[in-house]
């Protein structure tokens, strides 16, 4: 008994960070029960990863800049045209794919800087500085694309990373032949890694006798995670394995959440979202940490433009329509608040995989596009409203 | 006298983890002005909270009878509808927006759908009159001083035809003058029928105004005194209070007269591009190693400016003159440059810029000097927990770990965070702007005896503070600023109240 009455106080004390994860659970269920299996199968989820990473990518850097109480509406036809000068770069002035890659990543920064500039000099609103900046960067989009139209990207190298998987071991090609090895590996590893890592900082807390969970509640947390791990790499071997595009998000991921939890950048960026003024008092320059996070937003836009265009194996007049409202979308789904100061990158990450979901079950489903439209802006309100209520309630 | 108003039957008040309420009853006679007293965190607000419905019914037990009527009031609306008006130490006025609209404000005389200007602006000049004050309604708010709000304010309540009025704390932000002012003006309310609960620190103010005084410690009350029974002192009342005798209110402690001169500020000016003027005008002080300099003054009397345009200048003032740190001449352009050179300054608004509220104590503590425990830019936590426990126990912070978030602690316990923070970063020269504003006796004492410890140590302080008592207790020496201007320096010894007002208001 007393271990379903832990269970349940968990599950309140929590909620508003659980709460995303059960969702994501009940949306999934649900497309899987309305799509006969067609949903959860291994196809379909290695491809949901994969329509998800550029807009993952995006929303990262975004839950950054929202955490400083800003906005960067220009992401989207950045990417977009970014995606256009790495098609350039590549098809018509023949650079070799390594100089293309850093070039736009730098292009990247570059722009973001640009955008923050009135913003971190002028204290202009980052609403009205990256609205301007988004049409500057659709005119430059149109520019870039309006001599040839849609630019198609022969490269199979480049091409491979928004489409292609990562080898598997060649020496156990006899060993279950139909499965993904190196997949299943890298899944064991992680939950290796995690369970250790799980236990070591409970250890902690316990030393300085801190409040941590009871005993059956943590192993509930770690069967939970490592179940979810295990069956996910478990799907995704079954198919072609993980993709390139899950790693650079992976590697991102985990980037920005060791820098957003554990390093001193990232404190300073949440102490300016708590409270500028005190901040600044601290000590801190509100003014540069607006450039780092506009710049670092500008890399991975870069980054997102990268994946887009090598997915779709060329750059068109229109790439990046709209990418900005569902990285915003996604930071908010993900729990990330408008008034500065709060949000995880990990949340964010939920709240882009969420969102895609969405799309990708209303699609199999043979949805009208009109009324997806409508589903997805009732989750954002209510995942908000969910948010925003949890959290007066808390206090 | 004896028909009461209010009356609040055991009040109970539960937040997650803690008892803010707890049993409290609480009695309010018809025409009485009476005074709400207890340590921060006693359960005054929260108290004041519940009866004008910010806390709605269903989310306490216990009852409220207002002029004999049970009320249920699920919101302020409500509360003020019944006649209860009340006046945060935040002041709730619309800084862009004029007197009349202000005072008018949700409560706007209209013919249908429009508002009838003439009207109000006849009726504010109403208003205004009642509250003896003197200023044209068509002024905006933000060009008026905290005084001239705080009495708008009470116009607004005035013009709600209150019957009960509570104000929070009205006189922590005003100066001797305004103060008085104020207190007088609640005796004339009194006179026209107009209950008053006035909550305060000031312990002369609550004896010279009270008719009865109730005092709260710990979400209980402890007891309800007559004024006019003579039971109440300032001995009496702090006994209460704290739950012990209190001898001293200020450490003893053995005067350093060093002859070394740490900082010295030499012809500064400082023009504010915002305002247009200029705020600090030529002035020259020094502090020498281990003394506690105090530098008395009005409200916006250049106090606060001085600390920062010396600490590295974060409102972009134009600044001319020169400073000194330990003989070197120093130009700080940013706090971080300060903080690095060994000053450290803790703010007037702990709420407002000195602290970071939906952080825990422990990210507050090491916030300006996260250096000092990470490698490559990485955050030790382990040292973070240790340094932020020892900080805990060296100035008694009250709060069950150091993974708090600082907004659920008392006001008292923010301002140790807030010194504690600032001791981090190992400094030289301790600037406090206010230290002890708005928090109650006991914690007053503990802020003074880190300061004694501080400066026996060899740290020096500069101490602001409009609290005169204060300034004369503590410092070694005191310089009296009034309109940007230093008007006077003068030794401990020769400081009386008299002296320093009379060269404050200069």
């Amino acid at each position: 008994m007393s271990f379903f009455r832990n269970a349940q106080k968990l599950l309140r004390q929590n909620i508003r960070e659980y709460g995303m994860y059960i969702a994501l659970f009940v949306i999934m269920a649900i497309f899987t029960y309305t799509t006969e299996g067609v949903f959860i199968s291994p196809r379909n989820i290695s491809n949901l990863f994969n329509q998800t990473g550029y807009i993952a990518i995006l929303a990262v850097g975004m839950t950054l800049v929202i955490v400083i109480r800003h906005i960067d509406l220009s992401v989207g036809f950045l990417a977009g045209f970014l995606g256009a000068v790495a098609a350039t770069a590549l098809v018509f002035w023949k650079l070799p794919l390594i100089v293309v890659i850093v070039l736009v990543l730098l292009l990247g920064i570059l722009a973001g800087l640009i955008t923050s500039f009135p913003v971190a000099q002028l204290k202009i609103p980052s609403f009205v500085a990256s609205l301007a900046a988004m049409l500057i960067y659709r005119g430059a989009l149109v520019l870039a694309t309006i001599k040839t139209g849609t630019i198609v990207i022969p490269d199979p190298i480049f091409n491979a990373i928004g489409n292609g998987y990562i080898p598997d071991l060649p020496i156990l090609a006899d060993f279950l032949p139909n499965i993904h090895k190196l997949t299943l590996l890298i899944g064991l590893l992680a939950v290796i890694l995690f369970v250790i890592s799980e236990i070591s900082s409970r250890r902690k807390k316990q030393a300085y006798n801190f409040e941590v969970l009871s005993m059956d509640m943590f192993i509930l947390k770690l069967v939970f995670v490592s179940a979810l791990v295990g069956g996910i790499t478990w799907v995704l071997a079954g198919y072609n394995g993980i993709s390139w595009t899950l790693v650079i998000v992976l590697v991102v991921v985990a980037l920005y959440h060791f820098i957003t939890t554990q390093t001193v950048l990232g404190r300073h960026i949440y102490a300016i979202g708590g409270n500028p003024e005190a901040a600044e008092l601290s000590g801190i320059s509100v003014k540069n940490l607006t450039y780092i996070v506009f710049g670092s937003m500008g890399l991975l836009t870069a980054l997102s433009g990268i994946l887009f265009t090598s997915r779709l194996q060329s750059a068109t007049t229109t790439a990046g329509t709209l990418f900005e409202l569902d990285a915003i979308a996604a930071a908010y789904v993900g729990g990330v608040s408008a008034a500065g100061g709060v949000g995880k990158v990990t949340g964010s990450i939920i709240g882009a995989l969420v969102m895609m979901s969405l799309t990708s079950g209303m699609n199999l489903m043979g949805i009208d596009i009109s009324l997806q439209y409508i589903v997805r802006g009732a989750v954002l309100v209510a995942a908000v409203v969910f948010d925003v209520t949890t959290r007066t309630s808390s206090k | 006298m004896s028909t009461p108003i209010l009356e609040m039957q055991h009040i109970t008040k539960e937040f997650p983890g803690v008892k803010a309420l707890n049993d409290v009853s609480f009695r309010v006679a018809a025409g009485e002005i009476h005074c709400l007293v207890g340590e921060n965190g006693a359960g005054k607000s929260t108290l004041m909270k519940v009866l004008s419905g910010v806390y709605p019914h269903g989310s306490y037990s216990g009852d409220i009878l207002f002029n004999g009527q049970a009320q249920k009031f699920s919101g302020i609306r409500d509360s003020e509808k019944a006649g209860i008006a009340i006046i945060y130490q935040e002041l709730a006025l619309v800084p862009e927006m004029t007197v009349f609209e202000n005072i008018f404000l949700g409560n706007e005389i209209h013919n249908g759908f429009t508002v009838d200007w003439n009207e109000t602006i006849k009726r504010a000049t109403e208003m205004l009159t009642k509250v003896h004050l003197d200023v044209n309604p068509e002024m905006k708010i933000k060009d008026l001083g905290v005084g001239k709000q705080q009495l708008i304010e009470i116009a607004k309540a005035l013009s709600k035809h209150v019957q009960l009025l509570i104000l929070d704390e009205p006189t922590a932000a005003l100066n001797e003058t305004d103060s008085e002012n104020l207190l007088d003006l609640l005796r004339g309310l009194k006179d026209h029928g107009v209950t008053c609960i006035l909550i305060s620190h000031k312990l002369k103010e609550v004896i010279s105004i009270a008719d009865s005084v109730t005092v709260l410690r710990d979400g209980k009350t402890i007891c309800t005194l007559d004024a006019h029974q003579g039971e109440v002192s300032e001995a009496v009342l702090i006994k209460h209070m704290v739950g012990r005798e209190i001898d001293n209110i200020y450490p003893p402690r053995q005067r350093m007269a060093s002859e070394e001169i740490l900082l010295e500020v030499r012809n500064w000016s400082a023009y504010d591009p915002n305002l247009g003027r200029n705020v600090l005008k030529e002035i020259s002080f020094n502090v020498k190693k281990g003394e506690i300099i105090g530098f008395a003054g009005l409200m916006g009397s250049g106090r606060t400016e001085l600390a920062k345009s010396i600490f590295g200048n974060p409102g972009g003032y134009h600044i001319q003159g020169e400073m000194y740190l330990r003989g070197v001449q120093q130009n700080f352009s940013h706090p971080q440059q300060a903080i690095s050179a060994g000053v450290a300054y803790v703010t007037e608004d702990r709420k407002g810029n000195g602290l970071i509220l939906i952080q825990d104590v422990k990210q507050n503590i090491t916030l300006a000097n996260l250096r000092a425990i990470s490698e490559r830019g990485v955050v030790d936590s382990n040292a973070e927990v240790k340094v932020a426990n020892e900080y805990k126990t060296s100035l008694n912070i009250k709060t069950p770990t150091v993974e708090q978030t600082v907004g659920n602690l008392s006001g008292g316990n923010q301002q140790k965070v807030s010194v504690a923070k600032w001791l981090f970063v190992k400094p030289d020269l301790l600037i406090l702007d206010e230290p002890t504003r708005g928090i109650d006796v006991g914690a007053k004492y503990e802020i003074y005896t880190i300061m004694t410890r501080l400066v026996e140590q060899g740290l020096s302080i500069i101490m602001i503070s409009s609290e005169l008592p204060e300034i004369l207790g503590m410092s070694d020496r005191v310089y009296i600023v009034s309109s940007g201007k230093i008007t006077g320096e003068l030794p401990a010894g020769e400081a009386t109240q008299e002296k320093i007002m009379h060269l404050a208001t200069n």
